[in-house]
């Protein structure tokens, strides 16, 4: 069995552990470190804490499976209605570097019902090699065949690493296609890069709402297997003298059934831009003190080509749609610019938006946690600041 | 009906504070909680039970702390909880915990609807729940914000996704994951809490669920964790008081300067 220990002649009983445990499971006694096995769950985190290389997460031999053999980098491609999603064009980017860093093809594969132009596109963006598969019965994405498929492909083509997008698709399908390709997949990366001594994946991901760090390998298993965060990565040049093989590929009936199906597809009605697409979210809070003065909100957003976000506080007393909400218990959002207006910034709101390239808080008191993480913390009422920065930033952009 | 929903138990973030000096989290005498996602599919699985009659059972692994967040659960209304504990179980990662959990779901001989949230607020995977149904080989909705129908049979579910909303039709047995607009979770009651106090989960070692070694814990697990690291902290920002105008100015200065506008 894999157990942790101590090494007492190393510990010097600094304790830096301590506080690096999510479970405290660690204690100092006599001044050395010691480790609860009721409460540790074997997560790692105090080994990086650790200065003094003092502890050890043993892991036993397990049986290596065979992976020489695998080669090449995949993309799953999403398509709606025919058109390759922006995520899509981030991963082929993304993709594109790791294949030519490891020297090897990059290929996408790619389902759905008249697909053809797709497949092109993906040429032009990067693709060596498409694998495609058209049928009506993989119109719109359906967990059961679309993972059937993807690991049947896998399985006949073997490529070492397989990208897919941390989307309400990917996050879906990729999780069932480890399972059965019996590999490791790391959720949500904002990193990637190659060892290129030892030819593997090096995945970076937060964790705990982006408080931590984690760099995950899949050293024993193939494919090395990874979701990736939207708006991280840059999305692949469109070249349209690339050329490249489109490899059409069918499946049998039993492939392609499905337990679920999709009886209607509801897009709903909004005329806002989407938070995960934004490059600029305008957020409000409890600030905001009552729903119609989002208007103030709205007009900023406007005035730049924003978003529209909010807080918990703000979505649970009925302001905005849930759907708006950024933080832990919503949507994690890293645009280029977060402006968040009568905000305070409490820990679960940070933790959807601290990734942001550039945060502008507006906040009546000086002592908010959000003017923490802000590059520009204005205090003041934001019944004054809003009209005031939004008419500069109207004369700024001409809008 | 027979229901079993997934549940993790994880730090508060609530009770987290921030070190000012080095910006990082700290953990140390950080309560523990059920994950918040997990307590919506807590929540409809006691409103399945309300509507259809059945069963709701909860289960989770993990070390024997664990049994706090399932007496929690016990106190909402929920009728049983199974924990899965053994130090061989410690150190999995989704393909592991998804294998021990549908071990332990065989075990209870099945069930007709299992809930998970979303995704747990400590590792942000959103794995587990469709790792679990592709493991019992059922079928699985993500992102539900809402059952619409459900028989014995069949479910009508809506799936959250980037434009909407889906809504699709399955079968039964199936995994639904849920998302915090699905409902809105019930406060424990008095009789709820003195049922809690006396309760004891099952506990369910290796052994009991016919676990293969090969597939738990640390060494089931296909990914190794090979550095934790604090994210760079961000760099000190400019706090503006006084006159607004003066303020949007700079702010607005600011912006042309690094090309956001």
């Amino acid at each position: 069995m894999s157990d942790i220990e101590i090494i007492q002649d190393k510990c010097v009983g600094c304790g830096a552990c301590l506080s690096s445990c999510p479970y405290g499971a660690i204690t100092l006694q006599d001044n050395l470190a010691v480790i609860d096995d009721d409460k540790c769950t074997l997560c790692g985190a105090c080994v990086s804490s650790c200065g003094f290389d003092a502890i050890l997460i043993r892991k036993d031999q397990v049986e290596k499976a065979d992976i020489s053999d695998f080669k090449g980098v995949w993309v799953f491609a999403e398509q709606k209605n025919g058109q390759v999603q922006s995520i899509s064009y981030e991963l082929m980017g993304e993709g594109r570097k790791l294949a030519d860093a490891l020297g090897v093809e990059l290929a996408a594969v790619i389902m759905g019902h008249k697909i053809g132009d797709a497949c092109q596109d993906l040429i032009w963006r990067g693709a060596d090699k498409v694998y495609a598969v058209d049928d009506p019965a993989l119109e719109h994405f359906c967990d059961e065949p679309y993972a059937r498929i993807m690991a049947d492909l896998i399985k006949e083509y073997k490529p070492e690493i397989v990208l897919g997008g941390a989307s309400t698709i990917g996050r879906a399908l990729i999780p069932r296609v480890a399972i059965k390709a019996r590999t490791g997949l790391t959720a949500d990366c904002t990193s990637l890069a190659i060892d290129e001594e030892k030819r593997i994946l090096l995945q970076t991901r937060p964790a705990f709402g982006g408080n931590i760090m984690a760099t995950i390998i899949c050293p024993n298993h193939r494919p090395q297997m990874a979701t990736v965060r939207h708006k991280v990565m840059k999305e692949a040049e469109c070249d349209k003298t690339r050329q490249g093989q489109i490899i059409k590929k069918s499946f049998d009936k039993a492939t392609l059934a499905s337990r679920t199906s999709v009886a209607q597809v509801v897009e709903e009605a909004t005329n806002m831009i989407k938070l995960t697409e934004a490059d600029i979210i305008v957020s409000g809070g409890r600030g905001m003190k009552a729903p119609e003065n989002f208007t103030l909100v709205e007009n900023l957003a406007r005035a730049v080509g924003g978003a529209v976000g909010a807080s918990r506080a703000a979505v649970d007393a009925g302001w905005l749609p849930y759907s708006h909400q950024v933080g832990q218990t919503g949507k994690t959002v890293a645009p280029k610019l977060y402006i968040a207006c009568g905000i305070s910034g409490a820990i679960q709101h940070l933790v959807g938006m601290q990734s942001s390239d550039c945060i502008i808080a507006i906040n009546k008191d000086p002592e908010a946690p959000i003017f923490k993480v802000a590059s520009y913390g204005i205090v003041g009422d934001v019944f004054e600041v809003l009209p005031a920065l939004t008419k500069k930033l109207q004369e700024t952009c001409g809008k | 009906m027979n229901i079993v929903v997934c549940i993790k138990q994880v730090p508060d973030t609530t009770d987290v504070r921030i070190d000012p000096a080095t910006n990082t989290l700290i953990r140390e005498g950080v309560p523990s909680i059920i994950n918040p996602f997990d307590m919506y599919a807590i929540e409809e699985a006691l409103r399945l039970r309300e509507k259809l009659g059945g069963k709701v059972t909860v289960i989770s692994m993990g070390p024997p702390q664990v049994t706090e967040a399932l007496k929690e659960a016990i106190s909402m209304g929920v009728d049983d909880a199974i924990l899965l504990s053994d130090r061989a179980f410690a150190g999995a990662d989704t393909w592991a915990t998804s294998y021990t959990l549908s071990m332990g779901i065989r075990k209870m001989g099945g069930a007709d609807v299992i809930l998970c949230g979303k995704q747990a607020i400590d590792g942000d995977t959103a794995q587990v729940g469709p790792g679990v149904a592709e493991f019992l080989d059922i079928p699985q909705v993500t992102y539900v914000k809402k059952i619409e129908q459900i028989d014995d049979k069949k479910a009508k579910v809506w799936r959250m996704t980037e434009e909407g909303y889906e809504v699709v039709d399955t079968s039964l047995p199936a995994m639904f994951t849920v998302v915090k607009e699905i409902n809105e979770p019930r406060l424990p009651s008095l009789k709820g809490k003195m049922k809690a106090k006396s309760f004891q989960p099952t506990i369910w070692k290796a052994a009991d669920i016919a676990a293969d070694e090969k597939n738990i814990g640390l060494n089931g697990s296909p990914t190794n964790v090979v550095k934790i690291f604090t994210p760079p902290v961000r760099s000190g920002g400019i706090i503006l008081q006084g006159d607004i105008n003066e303020a949007v100015a700079t702010v607005v200065e600011g912006l042309k300067e690094r090309q956001i506008i």
